[in-house]
């Protein structure tokens, strides 16, 4: 089982170099990042049971050297429900991109960045080391920095230049933090921080979380440091923005999650309530003032970190694994909404409100489509978003944050307002003017409406699974908010 | 840890920061230099007092190495970065002819009608732009 844990980025990396050797092989490529994603799902879903039958972390120590000198990997209930959902979602989205076969999907480059992107996301998940957790982010932000700017145009220059200046500050910051954290207590490894960081003085440890929180807050769009992404995520091909905004933040997220509960555990909570609330309710803000779909979603990113943050600062195994679960429907949802944008995108040409419309009469299956996410994501009962939102607000009726709870309620209602925003302007109504062709737009594009379907079942089986998953989740977070307990786990692997 | 080393990480973190506040790219890149250098010497200073050469084995107190290892990775990864950098300022370049990072046109068109309607969603970065004109993709 151990052995299988460095394959979650290895083999997307080897697929990434193949992949560069048959630059002038298109359907090469293609095939060689269909295989070595869908290998490395099956390893993710294989970890993910294991871990559930032994009720252990995988542990995997490269090199066979002890954690306080060497890199070790720890899979634990967390992240293995990453691993798994990241990897469904790199699937389809690769699997749309190709029924695309937009300009970006045809540049040989896209396949290796897309893996490279792949192997970062897997590394940052699986990692017991807080240095390897910089190099992972720094893996997944340079693919992702090619995927934005692929084909050089004015508009991706523009936008691509204030991502790429953002992230390479917020990887100054986080190396730095890593730097002084090594510093105070002479170890990186997750396993023995808690326990160092426990022995310092609790001004120096408000300083580290500080600067932890500033890194990968500006990574997974918080609040007063989420400007650059509704900037820059709108400007990439669909299919990117697609992963971008399902899992990069989410990335960050999962750091913050990763630090959070494990250095600094109930440390400054009311800073982080603050945050959660803010980010929630400016990012919905934001999206009901946008006339442009990509930009509408994009600002609704912002608002759901503000949710997964909600739950951390609740804390508690009940705030986490709110947190948790509230991720897992996170990630397919708003993936399958920027994949309905990029059908609309790819028949309409454009995805401006004011020029969109009537899509609804003209295919029914893609407003379908589009709905059950677009409800999912405001919180509407059957769907997977209100079984989130719902033990987010249990979490939080229960430890007494009134006020966190009544900003998530509302913020809930102006994202039903904003998705309705949406629904008015490109589904309902007259039928756009220009070259209003008839209906069957999935009837063209099958293997796009196809990926998106399937991420859109995705959503419903965590929806329909809630309660099973909700259990995972909540094991997940017992493991996490049990003080000890993941060092007690790569301690006793072998 | 040197107090002089010390001095020096704060004065090239000061400057890369003041490059980086710049609008023209080839700036940034350069604070971008600046500050990394900054922050390798701290790791390297994170490594405590200095000793005889890391061998297993070896006589008397020897240098902790995680620091350097650290560094060194952390050098690859910047110069890495820096030559993105450098390709993305050549290309603005050859699109724009200028060497600066633009303001968002969406922010702009939806700034300019709405006047401060909307503050807050956007720190700022649409205040000093010529008006557009009205009318086309207005707000709402």
């Amino acid at each position: 089982m151990t052995r299988l844990v460095p394959l979650t980025f290895a083999l997307p990396l080897l697929g990434a170099a193949l992949s560069l050797l048959a630059v002038r092989h298109q359907q090469v490529q293609r095939i060689v990042n269909l295989v070595s994603l869908g290998a490395t799902l099956a390893i993710s879903v294989v970890l993910l049971v294991a871990v559930e039958r032994d009720d252990a972390a995988v542990v995997a120590r490269l090199g066979g050297w002890p954690s306080e000198i060497g890199i070790t990997y720890v899979v634990d209930r967390l992240a293995a429900l990453m691993l798994v959902i990241a990897f469904v979602t790199l699937l389809t989205v690769l699997v749309f991109a190709v029924g695309q076969g937009a300009n970006d999907e045809r540049s040989p480059y896209y396949h290796p960045a897309y893996l490279v992107l792949a192997a970062g996301i897997a590394a940052a998940f699986s990692t017991g080391d807080l240095f390897h957790l910089f190099v992972a982010f720094e893996v997944l932000l340079i693919a992702s920095y090619v995927l934005l700017t692929l084909h050089g145009r004015p508009s991706q220059v523009r936008a691509g230049t204030t991502y790429v200046v953002i992230n390479t500050l917020e990887s100054l910051l986080l190396l730095t933090a890593v730097g002084l954290v090594y510093a105070a207590t002479g170890t990186l490894s997750l396993a023995e921080l808690p326990v160092r960081l426990a022995e310092l003085d609790p001004g120096l440890r408000t300083g580290l979380q500080m600067l932890l929180l500033i890194a990968f807050g500006l990574k997974a769009a918080v609040f007063p440091l989420f400007f650059w992404l509704p900037d820059s995520y709108p400007t990439a091909p669909s299919p990117v923005t697609a992963v971008f905004a399902g899992l990069l933040t989410k990335v960050g997220v999962y750091a913050l999650i990763r630090t959070q509960t494990l250095l600094f555990p109930d440390q400054h909570r009311t800073l982080l309530i603050v945050v959660a609330a803010l980010t929630m309710l400016i990012g919905v803000l934001g999206a009901i003032a946008q006339s442009d779909i990509k930009r509408i979603l994009s600002f609704l990113i912002v608002s759901g970190i503000g949710y997964m943050v909600m739950g951390l600062a609740i804390g508690g195994a009940a705030g986490v694994a709110a947190t948790v679960f509230y991720l897992l429907h996170h990630i397919p949802t708003k993936t399958s909404l920027f994949l309905v944008e990029g059908v609309v995108e790819s028949s309409e040409r454009t995805g401006e409100l004011d020029r969109l419309g009537g899509l609804a009469r003209r295919s029914g299956p893609l407003a379908l489509l589009f709905a059950v996410p677009a409800l999912s994501l405001a919180g509407v009962p059957p769907f997977s978003g209100f079984v989130g939102k719902l033990g987010l607000i249990t979490a939080g009726v229960d430890d007494g944050q009134y006020v966190l709870v009544a900003v998530a309620l509302v913020v809930s209602l102006l994202t039903l307002v904003s998705m309705a925003k949406i629904w008015l302007g490109a589904f309902w109504g007259p039928k756009s003017d220009g070259d209003a062709r008839e209906g069957g737009i999935l009837r063209r594009r099958p293997t796009m409406g196809g990926a998106t379907a399937v991420l859109v079942a995705v959503t419903l089986t965590v929806a329909l699974g809630a309660g099973p998953l909700y259990a995972l989740c909540e094991r997940a977070a017992a493991d996490l908010t049990t003080p000890g307990h993941y060092a007690g786990d790569v301690e006793a692997a072998p | 840890m040197s107090l002089p080393l010390v001095a020096l990480i704060g004065v090239l973190f000061a400057t890369g920061t003041y490059l980086m506040l710049h609008r023209t790219i080839t700036r940034i890149v350069l604070g971008v230099a600046v500050m990394g250098n900054g922050v390798n010497l701290l790791l390297l200073t994170a490594g405590g007092r200095r000793g005889t050469a890391p061998v297993i084995g070896g006589e008397g107190t020897f240098t902790d190495p995680v620091p350097q290892a650290l560094v060194l990775t952390a050098i690859v990864i910047g110069f890495a970065l820096q030559a993105f950098l450098l390709a993305l300022a050549w290309r603005n370049w050859t699109v724009d002819g200028n060497d600066e990072v633009e303001d968002d046109l969406s922010d702009r068109r939806l700034a300019g009608p709405m006047d401060d309607a909307d503050g807050g969603t956007d720190g700022g970065v649409d205040a000093d732009t010529q008006p557009d004109p009205p009318g086309e993709g207005g707000p709402r």
